[in-house]
This record gives structure tokens, sequence and C-alpha cells, in this order.
């Protein structure tokens, strides 16, 4: 039987609903292990039923979904799709859901070529279903793991290097065993592997889909007083929808608030004001908001437009010089004293924005700005990102329990030759993340490293 | 050469349905499975003496290669019980790790072993052994009818196997003095490989190895570490229950600091660094010199002084193959503890021989542009006995269903390493002879030497190549073990008599009554420990038996999902592709794809998505071609 596919069948990006479409013998299996109906009610082949989808302890959106059985439908295999809201988060979440429950991403233009070799699509489709393949492969797939961003795939190498040594070492031992090398020992390869799991976990950790998405963007308000830090913050909470209320800080010298932008929770932190003080109190506010722009992803940097700029303006610069900066001149409603070439001899490649919160102007902006630099560079840019990141985070999550599945073996002082299976799958799932198929490494790192031979 | 040809220059000697052109360990094979599959068949050896010959290491099996033994013996093939004839010690390695990776191996009596396996084949029926050196095919319209000796005689057959081995072309290299020459000072057969070339076969150099022979009389036992061989014997045939024998020992010493530096002051000396060879050797199976200059911070190299018979004083110096001159090969053995007064008489010598691409072969190892041309062993670019054996026997079996218009006999990576063998040459193929090693397989855990009759026999039994005799003797072992796993299944065993000895092993005594197969299914349970639970119903089980039921119980997890992996990749496998496919006229693939697709001509789509340079979106897209195709040939 063939395996079940998934994927997100709506166009990438903010819509008004997002499609996700399950294929294979297992979909309805994996809608009903996900899937909340209004009622008790068992789902009916070909209707629309309104509920919720959950990961078993929150509810991840509202939804509707529809199960088509086979032969009617698309690929001819029994189908699900399940209407979600548009956004980007919900329609990742609920598809690495399908995932865990045991399907398979669909590959580029999967759906369709089932639906041609299952005998939906007539002759004169074929070319056109090459193409597809061809053309969404060319467009995503590949073109986007040759590309990966060179540090992910250094690590992934790294990672595979090291799973390389272990799997040599154990090769050499299996198949030769009257040589004159040292044998694995089981509280070493614990110990290697232990770590190589630590260095995935890591990895996942990482991940745009795990940090940005679940926990949201930092943003952190610095400025001397009374340039409009809190205005900004309260127009921007009032344009949004709030998802958390006011988290007061002890000292009440940093206010946290989280938003949602184009579907991404944004977390806005108001800070002290920094200054030269003696005050005890207020140095250690002081400290606090250093600590807390240490930590975030966006530093937004009132000015006062009215204003020249002054010593103040210049410490805080010199805090936030190594992040990501966002500029605002406000009160341009009042004097217009600072421009963009000041602020620019002051600070390289920042972005700029004037606002008069007081007047509603410019509030739109930073929003873009936002999404701009982080969205839609990081999810936004195209539909096979999105894609790729779901697909990477899968296969590292399989990578990853491989090896655990390893370590237990090895606590259970099972064969080496059972150890291995586990360690060689995750090999070979993260061979898969950066395009590398198993061929000879194996055998080469074997001979290249010991010396064999009669 | 052209038939009409023949007919007038040379002389007519006889027709067959089958000629097998060298009769080493490939060609024994093929001769004899297709004279016992009713095919009339001859066996050309360019030497008598030289049928069966081990001229090199004197022992047969290993890692990997005993799992080979073991399935061509399941097959129907000779080599198993041959050398459970022949052999002066037997030992299972890996013992310290899991049964699937056991692998049974027997140091061999060179001269019994050949001498068995003549007196076998001049006692078959069918088969004719005859010496001759083989120079020319005779081929008319791109099919094999027959070859001619160097005798000017021809005899004409259906189809012929050629399993050359290291003879093509051989020529031998010790310091800086090479000539032509075949293994063991046998002379080499030289003028095939010109025939081979006009018929349009391409060839290529490979390149091994031998150490020195030197008399036991003259070395120093006490200075070595003696290696002796299992107590309990197991033999390599599943026809032989129980063998007993007297066994010899092997010895173990190591190189030192003045091994090394004698071979690094004369290292230019070697032929392997004098440029007179342009053949491949195996990185498996590199020389000492090699070895010392590759690794050099290795302190010591061991080495196994292994007894080449009975009959002889000539011992095997494993691990010091060479091709340094004779002298100062004198020199290096004798600063080995033990080998002072070595007397050498047989020099080590590198060899060099022709080959071909095994990616012209197709997966029955029948020749791509000429029909009913077969081809073995270390010809197809492989190395080893073992290996070859293997293709031999598949290739004697393919050669009788050709002419019969069956099927060929095609095992999966997933039923025997033999499958894993042939695909790996006719997919991938190789850049080095090529070695069987278990890390090849995918599915470790299924090819097991204890269970290959079972993945085997049946299907040998389907295709012919297994005798009745075998398989009903191989169905009886199949429900010997049936039994007992429903015995283990169905005996249960109280806490009170078990619970004192599962607390001395650090393991969870039981409050219910339990199974013994649960109890084995315990990682630090075994069954042989169980036995005082169990005395009264255990039944006598060979060694094989009992490891296939241990395997069964203790790793049926891992089972399970190998087995899942296969029935995945089955679907592939058992999508057929069309031989004269014009890939270069398939729409969307890569021209790489296309390019390597045209070449190796896969049968399959599993075999097409293994070849290196097919992307996943190739094989999708040849998916839907071939749907396409389908539908096209139904209108």
């Amino acid at each position: 039987m063939e395996d079940t596919i998934a994927a997100i069948s709506t166009a990438m990006g903010e819509g008004g609903i997002g499609i996700i479409r399950i294929s294979g013998n297992n979909s309805l299996d994996i809608l009903n292990e996900i899937f909340i109906g209004k009622k008790e009610s068992v789902i009916k082949n070909r209707y629309f039923h309104y509920g919720k989808i959950s990961d078993g302890i929150n509810t991840v959106d509202e939804v509707l979904v529809v199960y088509m059985k086979e032969p009617h439908t698309y690929t001819c295999e029994d189908v699900v799709e399940i209407n979600c809201h548009g956004s980007i988060i919900s329609q990742k979440k609920i598809l690495e859901l399908v995932l865990n429950k045991g399907a398979r991403l669909a590959e580029p233009g999967e759906f369709t070529k089932r639906a041609f070799m299952n005998g939906r699509l007539d002759l004169t489709q074929a070319e056109a279903v090459i193409d597809l393949i061809k053309a969404r492969t060319e467009a995503g797939f590949d073109v986007a793991v040759n590309h990966l961003e060179g540090g992910f795939s250094k690590v992934i190498k790294s990672i595979r290097e090291d799973l390389l040594e272990v799997l040599a070492q154990i090769t050499v031992n299996i198949d030769y065993p009257d040589e004159d090398i040292e044998q694995v020992l089981y509280e070493k390869l614990e110990n290697d592997l232990t770590v190589i799991n630590k260095n995935i976990e890591a990895l996942i950790e990482t991940f745009d889909t795990g940090r940005i998405i679940t926990e949201g963007i930092n943003v952190a308000i610095v400025g001397k007083p009374n340039v409009g830090k809190s205005s900004l913050m309260n127009a921007i909470l009032g344009e949004n929808r709030v998802i958390v209320t006011d988290v007061p800080g002890t000292t009440r010298d940093t206010i946290e608030e989280s938003v949602s932008i184009s579907g991404i929770p944004i977390i806005l932190t108001d800070t002290a004001g920094i200054r030269e003080t003696e005050n005890e109190i207020e140095k250690y506010g002081i400290e606090r908001s250093k600590s807390k722009f240490n930590k975030a992803d966006l530093i937004i940097l009132v000015l006062d437009s009215s204003k020249e700029i002054e010593q103040e303006d210049i410490n805080i610069l010199e805090h936030i010089r190594e992040k990501k900066v966002l500029v605002i001149i406000n009160k341009t409603d009042l004097d217009k004293k600072i421009n963009d070439k000041i602020v620019k001899e002051l600070i390289e490649n920042v972005k700029i924005i004037k606002t008069s919160i007081k007047n509603n102007e410019g509030l739109k902006d930073i929003e873009n700005a936002i999404e701009d630099m982080f969205i839609k560079g990081n999810i936004k840019q195209n539909g096979s990102n999105t894609v790729n990141n779901i697909r990477h985070k899968t296969l590292l999550n399989q990578a990853k329990s491989s090896i655990s599945d390893g370590i237990n073996q090895i606590k259970n002082i099972v064969p080496l030759e059972i150890v291995e299976i586990d360690i060689n799958d995750s090999y070979r799932t993260l061979g898969e993340i950066i395009g590398e198929t198993v061929d000879d490494e194996i055998i080469d790192r074997v001979f290249s490293k010991f010396c064999l031979g009669k | 050469m052209k038939l009409k040809e023949c007919k007038e220059n040379k002389i007519f000697m006889g027709e067959y349905e089958i000629i097998v052109v060298g009769a080493g360990h490939a060609g024994c094979e093929a001769g004899l499975i297709a004279a016992r599959m009713g095919m009339k068949t001859l066996l050309f050896s360019i030497n008598l003496e030289a049928v069966a010959m081990m001229p090199c290491n004197p022992s047969i099996g290993g890692t990997g290669k005993g799992h080979l033994v073991r399935e061509i013996d399941a097959l129907g093939g000779e080599m198993g019980i041959n050398i459970d004839k022949t052999f002066i010690q037997s030992k299972m390695l890996n013992l310290s790790k899991g049964p699937a990776v056991h692998s049974l191996r027997a140091q061999a009596d060179k001269h019994r072993y050949h001498v068995e396996m003549k007196k076998v084949i001049e006692n078959q029926e069918n088969i004719d052994l005859k010496q001759a050196e083989i120079v020319d095919l005779i081929i008319e319209n791109n099919r094999v009818m027959g070859v001619v000796t160097r005798t000017d005689t021809y005899f004409t057959a259906k189809a012929v196997i050629l399993s050359t081995g290291t003879f093509l072309g051989g020529r031998i290299f010790i310091g800086s003095s090479f000539y032509d020459g075949g293994p063991n000072g046998l002379t080499p057969s030289l003028k095939l490989s010109e025939s081979l070339i006009k018929e349009g076969i391409e060839l290529r150099r490979f390149k091994t190895g031998t150490p020195c022979r030197a008399l036991s009389k003259s070395l120093n036992y006490e200075k070595m570490s003696r290696q002796d061989g299992d107590e309990e014997i197991i033999p390599f045939s599943f026809m032989n229950e129980k063998l007993e024998r007297e066994q010899i020992p092997c010895w173990l010493s190591y190189t030192n600091d003045s091994t090394h530096e004698v071979i690094m002051n004369n290292i230019s000396k070697s032929a392997l660094f004098s440029g007179n060879i342009e053949g491949v050797g195996p990185r498996y199976c590199p020389s000492i010199e090699d070895k010392i200059n590759r690794f050099r911070d290795k302190e010591r190299h061991q080495l196994f002084v292994e007894p080449e018979g009975l009959d002889t004083d000539e011992m095997y110096i494993q691990g010091m193959s060479s091709s340094l001159p004779e002298d100062v090969q004198e020199k290096f053995y004798k600063t080995i503890p033990g080998l002072e007064n070595i007397e050498i008489v047989r020099p080590a010598y590198a060899i060099e021989y022709d080959c071909i691409d095994p990616l012209d072969l197709k997966v029955s190892l029948e020749n791509k542009n000429i029909e009913n041309l077969f081809c073995a062993g270390q010809f197809n670019g492989s190395s080893g006995y073992e290996e070859a054996a293997a293709q031999g026997l598949i290739a004697g079996i393919n050669a009788v269903r050709k002419l019969r218009n069956q099927e060929p006999l095609i095992l999966g990576r997933s039923d025997a390493y033999i499958g894993v063998l042939i695909d790996d040459l006719v997919t991938k193929g190789t850049n080095e002879p090529y070695r069987i090693m278990t890390s090849r397989a995918e599915y470790r855990l299924l090819l097991r030497q204890d269970n290959a009759d079972t993945r085997l026999t049946e299907i040998g039994y389907k295709y012919g190549s297994v005798s009745k005799e075998r398989y009903e003797k191989f169905l009886d072992k199949k429900e010997r073990i049936e039994k007992e796993r429903t015995r283990l299944d169905n005996t249960y065993i109280k806490p009170e008599a078990i619970n004192e000895f599962l607390e001395s092993k650090g393991s969870t005594p039981i409050k219910n009554r339990i199974s013994l197969t649960e109890l084995l299914k315990r990682p630090e349970v075994t069954y042989e420990e169980l036995e005082f639970v169990d005395r009264d119903n255990r039944p006598e089980l060979a060694y094989h038996e009992i490891t296939q039921l241990k395997v069964q119980i203790k790793y049926e997890g891992y089972i399970q999902k190998q087995l899942q992996q296969v029935e995945k990749q089955k679907k592939m496998e058992n999508k057929k592709l069309d031989s004269n496919i014009d890939y270069s006229k398939i729409k969307g693939l890569r021209i790489e794809a296309a390019q390597k697709l045209d070449k190796v001509r896969p049968m399959t789509l599993g075999q097409a998505s293994r070849i290196s340079g097919v992307s996943p979106a190739d094989v999708g897209v040849l998916m839907v071609y071939m749907e396409k195709e389908k539908r096209n040939g139904n209108k």
C-alpha cells in the first residue's frame, strides 16, 4: 500500500482560509486522532464536520473537516481536508501534527502524480504531470536543499560526521572481528550518542518554527524618558489583538505585552529609560532593562523629533549597536530636528520610520517593517520555505528519536548490530535533509580509518 | 569469430548446451548446477590442477563471506558441502556480538578441496571437464554460439559462461620484475582478451596479491600465540548435521619496528610504487608495504600463520602480502618473532588481470549486448572465492533458465547477500575488486546465516536448483523450528521455579506464571540457561535452529520493522522497466539521470532508484512515464 501523504494545499501566506490535505489509507485514522467534533458523532463520507484540532493537550485551531472515501476523490485514495484559519502558524501546526501521526510530507506534485497513477487523470495530462513534478521540484525542494542556509547545513554535516565515526567503528568491529582493532565500548558509545542527540535537539530548538513561531518575537522598546515609548506600545496594542495581558515586572520597570502581527506573536517590552544615575533603585531597574534588550530579537529605539540628539540617546545607542534595530523618529507633528542623515551617522544599517503616534501616523509602517524583518524573511518568503521547514523539523525529530532508541538498546545491552540499525537510520534521515544519500560513505570511512586486510 | 569461419578453419569437437570457461570457484558452481538442472554441460580449465584452486588464503567463509556460502548451499550449490569435507579448522566468528553477524569460517586443506571438488564434477552426470585454453568465442548476430580452443578446435553451445578469474591477461609482479603469468605459477590466458575486445566487450585491469608460503619446520611457534578452532564444529552445509574432526591450529604473530624499518627503507623497490602496475587493487587487502606506508602511526600489524593442508609443510602468512623483491621479503619476514629462520618456498606476488565493468551485465548476469553470454566471478570485478561461487551459481541457473525460456532467478537485496552482491555490481558498478561486507546489506538482521535456507531453499526448489532431498530436509527443519516455537509459547513457568535464577541475573522477578517465550524476550536471559526449568520436553536442535528461534523471539520488533521497510521497497522492485526504453526521449528526466539510466538499463524501478545520479524526482517522472506507456499499450 502507498503511504499516506499530507501537505498544505492552499497558497502559502495569509489567506482567509487554509487547507491541509491528506491522502492515503490512514487519512481517516489520522483525522480521528486529532479532531474533536462538536458532538460524539462519527465522521461521515462527504460531510463537513465542525470541531477542533487538538494536539492532545491544547486546541490548535477551530476547523471544518471533510472526509472523502476512495475512489471518487482527486487522488482516487481516501482524502481528508482540514479547513483551518488562514494563519501560517495554524496551518503549520496542523500539518506538523498530521505528520507526527504518521503521514509523510508530500513530495512536489505528488497529489497530482497519484491522481494520474490511479487513473484519475487521462493520458493527455501525463506530460503536464511530469512538468508539475519537475517544476515544483526545481522551484522548491531541490533548490531549497541546495541553497540551505549555510549554517544549518554545516551543523547537519557535522552531526553526520560524528555519526559516521561511530558507524565506522561499529562496522569495522562487525566486519573485521579478527583485526587488531579496539572494540566499541557500550559506555563510550552511549556517551557519544548522548552528545550527538543533544546537538540534534539544539538544532531543533533553534528552528524558526520552534521559537519564533511558538514563542514569538521579542521586541524591546527603548529610549530616553518622554519620547513616547508607552504611547507607542499602547498604540500597537490598540491596533492588534492582545493575547496575554499585562505581566508587570517586580519593580514596575518593564512591562510586557503580547500581540499578534500577521499571525506571529510579538512580545513587546517597554523598558525603563537608561541613564547614569546614583539612585540604587533606579540603577537596578536600568540593569534589568539592559538584560531585557540583550535578549530581544528586535530593538525599537524611539527618538524625539522635537529635540536635538542628546548624550542620553547616544548612550542608549552604544548599548544596542550589536542588535537588530528599528529607529522611530516620533513626534514629527512637532519640530523636525532629527532627520535620517543624522541618525545614519550615529548607527548604520537601520530602518528609520517617522511617526506621530499622537496623530496615529506611521503605525502601519512599524508593523510592516517588523513583518518584513522577521515574518517575510523567515516564513512568507515563499511557500516552499515553509514546507521545507516542516520537512526538516520532522526529519530532525525522527533522527533524534532513532538515536534515543539506540541509546535505550545500549542500556539493555542488546548486540551491536541491532544498535547499529538505529544509528544508521538516524544517519540516513539526517542525510535526507541535506539531500545526501548513503552510498559507500561508511565503507569508505572504514578503509580510510582502519588498517585492514590479509 | 563467426561460425562459418570456424567451420572452414577449425576442428569441430562437440556440441553442448552450456559451456563454462574457467573452473575456479565460479566455474565449478556454474557447471555443476547447469548439469544438475539437466543441461549437457562442458567445463573448461586451462589446467585441470586449477579446478577449485585456492591460490590465495587457505580458508572459506568469514564475515559476509560465510553468509554467502550458507546461501550458496541453501540454493543447491557445492561450496558448503565441499568445505565441510575438507576443512582442517572451523571457527564461528563474532560470537561476542549478536546472531545476525555470527560468521562461520573454516581453514581448508587446499589440495583436498581441489581434489574433492574435481571428484564431484567427474562423478556428476551431464558434465564433461576438459583441459584447454579458450581463445575465442563464436558469435553470430550478437548471440554466443560456442568457443574456440588454442589448439584450433571448436565446441558449439547455446550458452557460454565466462569465469576466467585472474588467468585472463594475468601478469605477475615481484619487485621490479614482471611477466605474463597466471596464479600459482600456472600459464595465463592471453589470447581471449583480444577476442573479447574485438567482439565489443570493454575490459579493464584489476589487481590483487598474495603473501609468501613458508615451510612450517622453519618456524618457531613458541614465539607465536596459538589459535585453535571451536570445540563444537558447526557445518557450513544444511545437509550436514554434525561433524567431528581433528583440527589443526593457526598461529598469531606481529610485525615490529624492525619490520617497518626494512620495508620503509626498501619501499621504492615495491612493484606497487614502480609504476608498472596499472590495475586497481582492493582497499581491503592491501600489501604490507601499503599498510605500513599509509598507517605510519600503527606500532604493529598482526599476521596469522595458517596451514595450507595436511599433506604439505607449507604455511600461508596471512596479513603479509607484498610485491617487494624476494631478498627484501626474506629480510622483513625474518624480523618477525617466530619467523627468524623462515624458509620461503613461494614468494609473495601481485597479480594483475582483465575484467569487465559489471554495469555491462543484466541482473541475471547475462551480457547486455551478447545474448546467452553469462559472466561470473573475478571477471565481473569481484574478489574472493565465495563472491565468485555465488555469481557462478546464479549465472549457471540463469543460463539454464534462459535456454528454457524461463524468467531468471533474481534475488533481492532483502532475500540474500547474493542479491546485495549482484545488485551492487550491476547497478552501482565497482572501482576496485568488490568484496561483500555485512554493512553493504540494508537488512542485515534478516540476512542471517542461520536462516539462509528459510530464505532461499524454497525459491531454489521453485527455480529448479534445489534437489528434492534437500528440499525435504529443509521442510523437516522448518517444522522442527515451528514446533519448538509453539512449545515455547505454550510452556509456562511458575514464579517459584524461576525467580531465584532471575534475581541472580539481575532480572526482575515475576509475579505470575510466564511463558518461556516471554522469558526469552528479556535480553539477559538465554535459551541455553533456561534448560534447568525446561528439561523434560526440550528437543535436541542444531545450532542454526536454536539461533533462528532466539533471533525470532529476541529481536521481533526490529525484524518487523525491517520487514515493513522491505514491503515498502518491494512495490518499487515489482515495477518492471522495459529494457528498450529510450531514456533520452523521456521529457522531464535530467540529462545526468537519463545517461545513467541508459548505461545501467535497470530492470525495475527499485533498481533505477539505487543508481547514483537518479533523484527521487527522476523516479517520479519515470513512474508517470511507465503508467503512460502502460495505458498506451492497453489502447
